[in-house]
Parts: C-alpha cells; sequence; structure tokens
C-alpha cells in the first residue's frame, strides 16, 4: 500500500470526511500540514487573526449550517489561544474538531519552544481529545474525532499532532466505520418515559414547553416536531437563550425566554404550571432562580440526549435520555395512536394572557435618546422587510440580553449567542464564520462597545474573504452589564466599567476598507439601519444609544421568578451577601 | 456569610475503561473540577492485552452527587462501564497495607501478638522492627494501623480499596 505522510492523511481524512472549511492560523508546529492544504482545490482555509477568532468562526459556521466546525492552529501560544473558544462550544454543545500542532514526539515534556501541554491543558474543557504519536493511528483518530464531536451530545473534540507524525508516513487507507468499544450515546428513548410523558402531558391542566439548545443540535426537524407537539397539545412554549428559533417568536403559544431577563409571562407561567416538559435544556442557574422557589407545584419530565444533565440541578419525576427529536417524534406518534385531543386549556391561557398584559419587555421611549430596546426592534423590522435570511449573532451583555428579547426568531440556527461561557469577544468571529457557511444570507452581529473590542482584530479576515457582515454596536460606552449589576448591587459604585478611550469605529472601519456608520440620535435609526442593510460588503454602525439603560425585567440573583424587577424603580442599590455571592 | 456543607455517604465505584494515556488524568481531574471526593482511587489493567483497567474510587457525597458522578464518569469517552458497588448489592472489598512497626521487648511481642489476631504476615524484620502485610476492608486496616500507633509505628502504604460484587456474575 502507498505511504503518505501524517499532514497527507490529515488532508485526505478532512476530505472523506465533508470538510470545505478550516480556520487556522499557521506556525511552526504545523508548517507540514499547512503545505499540504496549500493551494488546496475544495477544502478553503480561511487564515484568522487570532486563534480565538478560529474557534468562534468554527462555532458560528457549526451553530449555522448544522455541519462540524473545523480550526488548525499551531502549538504552544496557538492552542492556549483556542482554549476560550473550545470551553465556550463545550458549554453550549456545539460540534468542533480542533488540530493543534505540537513539538516532534522526542521534544515533549522538554519545555521545547512553543512546548504547552495541549491535552494536559483541554482535557476538561473537549469532550475528547487525543495525542497522536504514530501516524498510522491518525485517520482512524481523525473519524474518530468527528465522530465524537457530532454525535450524542455533541461538543469540541482536539487532536494534537506532533510535527514529526506530520512528516513521518504511513500505509493509508480510508476507515472503515468502527463500532467504538465504549462510546454509544443513546438517542432511542425507552418506551415507558415516553408513555408517562404523553400520559402526564394529556392530563395536565397547565403545561409549559421548556425548550433550549437541545433542539437546535438535533437538527431542523426537531423544531418542526416541537411545533407539531405545541400544536397537538395547545400549550404554551418558553425557551432558553440558547433554543431562541426552535419554536417562532410569532407563534400564538409562544411565551417570550425564560429565566434572568426573560419575560412576565414565561417566568410566571414556569412558577405556575402544573407540569412541565423540559426539552434539550439543562435548567441553568440563568433559567431557575432561586432553586428551591422553581416551579414549585409542578411535576417534571426532561428529555436530554446527556443522561448527566438529568437530576443535576432539578429533580424530575420522569427522566427521558434520547436525542430531542427522536423522543419527540415518539412522543408524538404514542400521543396520536392513543387520540388524545388537546385539553381545554383556556383557563391556563387566560391567567398567561393575564401575565402577557404586564407587558413586561416595555421600555419608556425617550426623545433625545436611542433607547437600545428601540435599535433593536427597529433592526428587527428593517430585517424582516429585507425578505433575506437573517442570521443574528452577539457579542455578551445587555445588548446580548435585548436582542434575545426584541429581535423574533422562526427559524433555528438563525441565532448564535454565547449562553453557557458568556464568551465576550464571540459574536463577530461567528459571524465570520456564519457568513461562510451562509454565503447569500445576512448576518449581523449585535455588539457592545465594550465586547466587540475582544475580537476586532477580526475585521481583516471579513477584508479578506469579502464577507459582508454587518456589525451593530450598541454603543453606550460602558460594560453595560456590569454596570447594571454595580447599580443593583454595589450603590451605583462604577468599578472599572466605563469604556474609556473607545475608538472611532467609523473611522477603524474605513482603516480596514469596511463601511462606517454613525447613529446618533432617535431621527437617523431607522435610515443608518437601512444604509446598513443597502451597503454592500462589511459594515461596522456605531449606534450611540442611552448611556444608563438598564435590561429589563431581571430576576436577581438568589430571586425566585416571582420576584421579578420589572423597571428602575425596583431597584434598590444593595443586595445580602447570599445573594452578592451568586454569579 | 459561611459555607454549608452537606451531609455525606461512603460509595465503591468500580470502573472498567479503554487503558489509554491520560485516562487516570481525565478521572481525577473531573473529581477535582466538579468539586466531588476521592478518598481512594486503584487502577490497574485487568485484560490479556492491556487494554482494560479497572478503576475502585471510593467516594462520598449525598445521593444526588454521587448519582451526578456515575453520570459523569459515564460520560467520558473511554469510560465502559460503571457500577456504584455500594448500590448493587453484596459486594467484597478489600485494600492491602504495609504496616511498619519498630520497637522491642514486650512491645515486639504485643505487635506480633496483634498481627496475629488480625491475620497480618511479617514480610520483613529486623531485631528492631517489621514490617507487616495486612489485607481487609478499610476499617480493619485502620483498627490495625491504630493499634500498631501506640505500639511503633514508623509508617504505612495503603493500595487503597478494590472491591467485586458477590456472585458469578460480572459487574
Amino acid at each position: 500500500m502507498a505511504e503518505k505522510s501524517g499532514a497527507d492523511i490529515l488532508v485526505e481524512c478532512l476530505l472523506d470526511l465533508g470538510v470545505e472549511v478550516v480556520f487556522g492560523y499557521p506556525g511552526g508546529a504545523v508548517l507540514p500540514i499547512y503545505d499540504a492544504l496549500f493551494n488546496h482545490p475544495t477544502i478553503k482555509h480561511v487564515l484568522v487573526r487570532h486563534e480565538q477568532g478560529a474557534t468562534h468562526m468554527a462555532e458560528g459556521y457549526a451553530r449555522s449550517t448544522g455541519k462540524p466546525g473545523v480550526v488548525l492552529v499551531t502549538s504552544g501560544p496557538g492552542a492556549t489561544n483556542a482554549v476560550t473558544g473550545i470551553t465556550d462550544a463545550l458549554m453550549d454543545s456545539i460540534p468542533m474538531v480542533v488540530i493543534t500542532g505540537q513539538v516532534p514526539t522526542q521534544l515533549i515534556g522538554t519545555d521545547a519552544f512553543q512546548e504547552a501541554d495541549t491535552v494536559g491543558i483541554t482535557r476538561h474543557c473537549t469532550k475528547h481529545n487525543y495525542l497522536v504519536k504514530d501516524p498510522a493511528r491518525l485517520a482512524g483518530v481523525i473519524h474518530e474525532a468527528f465522530h465524537i464531536a457530532t454525535t450524542g451530545r455533541p461538543g469540541p473534540v482536539v487532536i494534537d499532532i506532533p510535527k514529526n507524525v506530520q512528516i513521518a508516513t504511513a500505509p493509508y487507507k480510508r476507515p472503515e466505520p468502527v463500532a467504538h468499544a465504549s462510546y454509544h450515546p443513546q438517542t432511542k428513548a425507552d418506551a415507558a418515559g415516553i408513555d408517562s410523558a404523553v400520559e402526564m402531558l394529556a392530563a395536565a391542566e397547565r403545561p409549559v414547553f421548556y425548550t433550549g439548545g437541545g433542539v437546535i443540535n438535533s437538527g431542523p426537524e426537531a423544531s418542526t416536531l416541537l411545533r407539531e407537539i405545541a400544536a397537538l397539545t395547545g400549550a404554551p412554549v418558553t425557551s432558553t437563550l440558547m433554543g431562541l428559533g426552535a419554536y417562532p417568536a410569532t407563534g400564538p403559544q409562544w411565551l417570550g425566554m425564560l429565566g434572568m431577563h426573560g419575560t412576565y409571562e414565561a417566568n410566571y407561567a414556569m412558577n405556575q404550571a402544573d407540569l412541565i416538559i423540559c426539552v434539550g435544556a439543562r435548567f441553568d442557574d440563568r433559567v431557575t432562580g432561586r432553586l428551591d422557589a422553581f416551579a414549585p407545584g409542578s411535576r417534571k419530565v426532561h428529555i436530554d440526549i446527556d443522561r448527566s444533565s438529568i437530576n443535576k440541578i432539578v429533580d424530575v419525576d420522569v427522566a427521558i435520555v434520547a436525542d430531542v427529536g427522536s423522543a419527540l417524534a415518539d412522543m408524538i406518534a404514542l400521543w396520536k395512536a392513543r387520540g388524545h385531543e388537546a385539553a381545554n386549556l383556556s383557563g391556563w391561557w387566560a391567567q398567561i394572557d393575564g401575565w402577557r398584559a404586564k407587558k413586561s419587555l416595555d421600555y419608556a421611549e425617550n426623545a433625545t435618546d436611542i433607547m437600545p430596546q428601540r435599535a433593536i426592534a427597529d433592526l428587527y423590522t428593517a430585517c424582516t422587510a429585507t425578505g433575506k435570511d437573517i442570521i443574528i449573532t452577539t457579542e455578551v451583555g445587555q445588548h446580548q440580553m435585548w436582542a434575545a428579547q426584541h429581535f423574533g426568531f422562526d427559524a433555528p440556527n438563525k441565532w448564535l449567542t454565547s449562553g453557557g461561557l458568556g464568551t465576550m469577544g464571540y459574536g463577530f468571529p461567528a459571524a465570520i464564520g456564519a457568513q461562510m457557511g451562509n454565503p447569500d444570507s445576512l448576518v449581523i452581529c449585535v455588539a457592545g462597545d465594550a465586547s466587540i473590542q475582544m475580537n476586532i482584530q477580526e475585521m481583516g479576515t471579513a477584508s479578506q474573504y469579502r464577507l459582508p457582515v454587518k456589525i451593530f454596536i450598541l454603543n453606550n460606552e460602558y460594560m453595560g452589564m456590569v454596570r447594571q449589576w454595580q447599580e443593583l448591587t454595589y450603590q451605583s459604585r462604577y468599578s472599572n466599567s466605563y469604556s474609556d478611550s473607545l475608538p472611532d469605529f467609523v473611522k477603524l472601519a474605513e482603516a480596514y476598507g469596511w463601511t462606517g456608520i454613525r447613529i446618533d440620535g432617535p431621527a437617523d435609526l431607522e435610515s443608518g439601519i437601512r444604509a446598513m442593510i443597502d451597503t454592500p460588503g462589511p459594515v461596522i454602525v456605531d449606534c450611540r444609544v442611552a448611556k444608563l439603560s438598564n435590561c429589563f425585567p431581571m430576576i436577581p440573583s438568589g430571586a425566585a421568578h416571582t420576584e421579578m424587577l420589572l423597571d428602575p424603580s425596583q431597584v434598590k442599590g444593595s443586595m445580602t451577601d447570599e445573594a452578592k455571592a451568586l454569579v | 456569610m459561611h459555607i454549608q456543607e452537606e451531609l455525606n455517604q461512603r460509595h465503591v465505584l468500580s470502573l472498567t475503561v479503554s487503558n489509554e494515556a491520560g485516562i487516570l488524568a481525565r478521572i481525577a481531574g473531573l473529581f477535582t473540577a466538579r468539586g466531588y471526593n476521592i478518598d481512594s482511587l486503584t487502577v490497574a489493567d485487568i485484560t490479556p492485552d492491556h487494554g482494560v483497567s479497572r478503576i475502585t474510587i471510593v467516594t462520598s457525597g449525598p445521593p444526588k452527587v454521587i448519582d451526578q458522578i456515575m453520570a459523569q464518569l459515564d460520560r467520558l469517552v473511554p469510560v465502559h462501564k460503571v457500577t456504584d458497588l455500594t448500590e448493587s448489592g453484596p459486594f467484597v472489598e478489600r485494600e492491602l497495607a504495609l504496616v511498619k512497626v519498630a520497637g522491642i521487648g514486650e512491645d515486639r511481642i504485643e505487635a506480633l501478638r496483634l498481627a496475629d489476631v488480625f491475620r497480618a504476615k511479617v514480610v520483613d524484620t529486623t531485631i528492631e522492627s517489621f514490617i507487616f502485610e495486612i489485607t481487609g476492608t478499610t476499617d480493619k486496616v485502620d483498627n490495625f494501623v491504630g493499634l500498631m500507633r501506640q505500639i511503633g509505628l514508623v509508617e504505612v502504604g495503603r493500595t487503597g480499596v478494590v472491591g467485586l460484587i458477590r456472585g458469578k456474575d460480572a459487574i
């Protein structure tokens, strides 16, 4: 059999696995792989400006296309710079394969130049990782890595390849699929759990579907099935930050997002429900609020592909370990086979309509300043009017929550945000990755003035690959969410949360060959947004918004769903030590 | 404000794992990262091709935490099977200790007498010392070491616990 170098085997495997795009940055320990990729006819390499950018691009690509994101970085600093994005992908269950160069095997452990213990460092921020010391093992490991990254609960997998393994040769043939010795995620639910869930749903008087990112990860079919089971049962639907779009925001049974910055109706419905069907969500602290007051009178069904998510935070009555789409299909089939009809939930809906009447997302308009909520609402209106496929990414902070609250998502894979890790600097590279995977979509990163600066160097990447991404900065000259918490907890002592020495974003845009637009006041808002959408190529919008707006509703740390703050008049400015100690 | 702690129960967990580089770090790291306790951890390969190892972990925590530990271990890619021996029925657990005791005269005789009661073997001796080998449950080893401390304990090496369920079936 003909022998190939490790680098050629890697490229051969990527081709076999259908990889079209690799986000990466070259360096000493990956030079053989870069040479194998030189002028490659089908695998496109996107040269980033910082390895963290590559990981978030891969996440944005993966989240918007459903395919795994692939990253290629060098040893040492290349690998350590990728750690934040790898951890982000782990927390949000994003399929990603990161290939890192390593010093040659004989130098491992000698503190060689650009050596880092990559498998050691990434052991607990990956779903799995490998150090490959033999080119003959490379093909098997790469195929296995993609299998692990994309099946079960998806996540990041790191493959560390020493430089001599990239150069040494081994016989290569395409590996046959083999059953893994120990990795067998359960995707099909046990019948008993499905049976209980369906009967509980048929008998419930106040049911709620609490959905999450698992519905998105399961694939578009799962979102269709969620809509079907919601229609069949007539039950209201709420979602976590990660699950937005699985059930349409324009749908009649939509309650809005739940949790810390969720709507009044979503949180009260959770609090008063007699049955909660948790579909691919994980009872995160941002969702539950104070645990002993969380959904006190409800029975709970939890569908999750990861057994360890079940009963981790909240004890449930029925545990269904399965792929969300498969479990929903089973529930729908059984519901129909048993001849169940939607129960009369009019009393429940009347209660919900009472909570909806609170209009918890309303805010006071302001004649002189742009309210950030208004900016998002207008962006939504303008985007919808284009008729284009819209993908929104965000950074992390107030703007992220306002986007989640005021931009409506009607389809899965259109909303890309860092939910679990809360990584500032995620949104802009994620937008680049999404645009790579969806060249015809209108991709907009909603950003804050602080977080956009965390990976702003990737402007060069967008320019180089002619990617027409738009950055819409809600510029209030603060790390707004930090300032908001200081207002709530520390009597408005704004310790280091003012964005001093901001760059002139319009001039920065011009420096990179982008278009820069400044929106100074309410009169320019609509026209500025339209100009952004109509301008070909990449655009930065510096949208100056009211500086001291806060994000409401808000359930403060350690408070119950029913202790929601709806407007600034309810802010006391101090908290107990117990509440202060919570994140 | 003070940190609250929950009441713990002792559990013996038995895992079979692929015998690959880093597996021990993966498991030990999971315990530290998630704040679980390890009282003891033993590992050795158990198949002729050295492909599979058995790891026995003695841990403690409230029932909900033990359930989480099981689930977290089970989702590690190289882990084949996780069994909670404490929950899965009667089981045998043993650990081995080497116990060095120094002394002369009556102490020396008393050490030998106690070793006989505990069925500990003498595996090394000088005029002034013994090394005893003792196997048994953790409690038995603790008791023996406690008695030797009063006579002239020098040092102890313990293997940590291994365990298997009783009866003819594998776990």
